[in-house]
């Protein structure tokens, strides 16, 4: 496998990485809580049919400091929007997870041109009081790799500095990627993203982790019966919330066949 | 040199198994341990307890802030610090203080800053901290990568509500007001002064040095601790060519007075143990909100651990990590300085040293803490009123606390009504 592009835009003033690998039509992918700080093997999946795109999200793993400067929910549609637009994915295929893919479903919502169809791995946005989600800001350092994944090793290996990175630099992202979630997102992770779905047209596709010990599975159904478009719910079979972490074959094979 | 007591209003009963059986003193300590009944007893009590060290000659008395926790009953530290202003005559009220962030619009603090103040007399000094984890993210649902901007924004809102002549509009990040002209307006001109409890935070330093504030070191963990972050705030204010006035700094300090060393540590030993084992049994869940502590401080705090600092005892640990290695038996609470312990002379001798050392003009004392009944937190506060604060007045006699608040002449003050004439304590 090849490796990937890096290239950088300028979101709100804030230098963004953007990964490019692979050839044929493009697919955007927008990371889940705690972001993207290496490339993962599901993106390898994912480019071997398509070009990949991935761009980072403001304030995660190479967004800069994107999210200090976004106050609103209207700030943050506007941030994605751009971000995707000079990532040169306007119009295509969107994949997201967790929050990522929760910024997904409303870019679609909000500017239903700017996406083709959408694969959204168990997405942030809703909170049931009879359900609710599990804080992910509230953990013990040593549960949060359980609770993100299936296989915790997973998490804590993306996360570990890697040989050569500035071990001072490093920790600081990891934690930035949690605190531009929570800009978003906190505290219940409730952004009524409900009042919005009726307006996604886009049909989507909804994977969710059987393991996920953040977003309760009953929220696929209210995402299914609030969206707009045509939808389908896949379980993973043995994925944890991050899904696509877990089963990178099988989540990647989800997501390309449900965009063919 | 300034001697101030403070109180911090824990819960005393808590359950002698309170650690093994409860996850946090803080954020989901769980409601059927309050009894409203015996705390009504509490409050009454600590309020007494704050009167009567007004009594014997403190010179302020300081209440605080905290939410959804065992160890701090003062969620609104105004409504305290505002009977105190009827009940006592000539000690500063110290209101350490409210949490800018966490009012909504923000000028509710300035009114009713301006309000103790007017009730006062003009004794009021203004604390405002950014607030813990606990209280301000988890408790009341702040934004944690807000919190701060919030703060500071709110801290402009406030000054300029106290400052500004005309009705204005207020055009900010977060909060926006067509109509800020609040009534009442603070006595002390231009306003009371303001302190700010911080952290060891590197930007706290900074702010405070150039707005000529107070900074304040509110640890649980002695002076032996406090020593890097104050060198922190002086080696800043060095930095910047300010001079060492060691009026702009506050330093918290636990205390007991007694006959003689082995005495005091006898006396005081339960209280202690209560407090930093069941009041400082945090869940270190709480700890940690993402953005709460700045990436300049993250880079301090990671730095030093790298470089093996002196400091990295506190700085550079998470609060949750504070609270996991806090030491727990009296021993080892006295050994680390959290509490400083002996006869009358030898507590003198003590904090004749923190005060010189950490150079701190505003000592702020906790002579009440953990189960400490009333009867001693008294004997604790007539004993150093009486025999230590005699032997500490003269210390940096030769600068002028600017700081420190500027009351109507006594004769401009009202006659407070007749209350029971008995000693508050009693």
């Amino acid at each position: 496998m090849s490796e990937p592009q890096t290239l950088t835009i300028d979101v709100n003033g804030f230098s963004t990485r953007v990964w490019r690998l692979g050839s044929g039509p493009k697919l955007g992918f927008l990371a889940g809580f705690g972001g993207l700080p290496r490339w993962m093997p599901v993106l390898d999946e994912l480019a071997k049919s398509r070009t990949l795109i991935v761009p980072s999200l403001p304030g995660f793993p190479g967004g800069d400091r994107g999210h200090s400067v976004l106050d609103s929910h209207l700030d943050w549609m506007l941030a994605v929007r751009e971000l995707l637009e000079k990532a040169e994915l306007a119009g295509a295929d969107l994949a997201g997870s967790s929050v990522g893919a929760s910024l997904a479903l409303e870019v679609a919502a909000l500017w239903p041109a700017s996406v083709r169809r959408i694969a959204a791995i168990a997405p942030f946005g809703l909170f049931d009081d009879k359900d609710p989600p599990t804080d992910p800001w509230a953990q013990r350092a040593d549960q949060v790799p359980g609770l993100m994944c299936a296989d915790p090793e997973i998490w804590k290996a993306m996360k570990s500095t890697p040989e050569g990175a500035n071990s001072i630099e490093w920790p600081i992202e990891q934690t930035r990627a949690a605190e531009a979630a929570a800009r978003i997102f906190w505290p219940l992770g409730n952004t009524r993203i409900e009042k919005r779905l009726g307006l996604i047209k886009a049909p989507v596709l909804l994977l969710w982790g059987e393991n996920d010990r953040i977003m309760p599975r009953g929220y696929a159904e209210i995402f299914a019966r609030g969206i707009g478009g045509e939808t389908i719910i896949k379980i993973i079979p043995g994925a944890g919330h991050l899904a696509e972490l877990d089963k990178p074959a099988e989540v990647a094979k989800a997501i390309l066949d449900f965009t063919a | 040199m300034k001697l101030m007591w403070f109180h911090l209003m824990p819960y005393t009963e808590l359950p002698e198994d309170f650690r093994d059986a409860n996850p946090s003193v803080w954020v989901d300590i769980h409601s059927t341990l309050f009894d409203p009944k015996r705390a009504h007893h509490m409050y009454n009590d600590f309020m007494d307890e704050l009167e009567y060290a007004a009594e014997v000659g403190f010179d302020a008395i300081c209440v605080n802030e905290h939410h959804s926790n065992g160890y701090g009953l003062m969620p609104s530290p105004n409504l305290i610090a505002s009977a105190l202003s009827r009940r006592t005559r000539d000690t500063a009220i110290c209101v350490m203080g409210n949490s800018l962030a966490l009012y909504n619009p923000p000028t509710r603090v300035a009114e009713e800053f301006a309000m103790i103040d007017c009730i006062s007399g003009g004794r009021l000094i203004a604390g405002f901290p950014v607030g813990t984890p606990m209280d301000t993210c988890y408790a009341y649902g702040t934004n944690p990568s807000q919190l701060r901007q919030r703060y500071m924004e709110a801290h402009d809102l406030v000054v300029r509500a106290w400052t500004e002549k005309d009705t204005f509009a207020f055009n900010g990040r977060f909060n926006q007001q067509r109509y800020v002209n609040i009534w009442p307006r603070p006595v002390q001109n231009p306003h009371p002064p303001i302190w700010v409890p911080g952290g060891g935070s590197v930007e706290t330093w900074h702010w405070c040095a150039e707005m000529d504030y107070v900074y304040c070191y509110l640890s649980y963990y002695g002076y032996k601790a406090g020593r890097a972050t104050m060198d922190g705030f002086w080696a800043e204010m060095d930095r910047l060519g300010k001079p060492r006035n060691p009026y702009q700094a506050g330093f918290l300090q636990f205390i007991g007075v007694g006959e003689s060393r082995q005495h005091a540590f006898d006396l005081y030993a339960e209280a202690a143990e209560y407090f930093y084992g069941r009041c400082l049994h945090v869940d270190p869940k709480w700890a940690t909100p993402p953005g709460y502590t700045s990436e300049g401080s993250q880079r301090a705090g990671i730095e030093s651990q790298v470089k093996k600092a002196a400091d990295s005892n506190v700085r550079g640990k998470s609060t949750g990590e504070r609270f996991a290695s806090v030491a727990r038996e009296m021993e080892a609470i006295v050994d680390n300085g959290y509490v400083i312990i002996g006869s009358a002379d030898e507590v003198a001798e003590q904090l004749r040293e923190v005060a010189v050392n950490l150079n701190v003009g505003h000592l702020m004392l906790l002579l009440q803490y953990g189960n400490m009944s009333k009867d001693l937190t008294r004997y604790n506060t007539r004993l150093f009123a009486e025999q230590v604060i005699p032997k500490l007045k003269d210390l940096h006699a030769g600068w002028d606390d600017r700081w420190w608040p500027k009351p109507m002449q006594a004769r401009e003050r009202a006659e407070i009504a007749a209350f029971q004439p008995r000693l508050a304590a009693e």
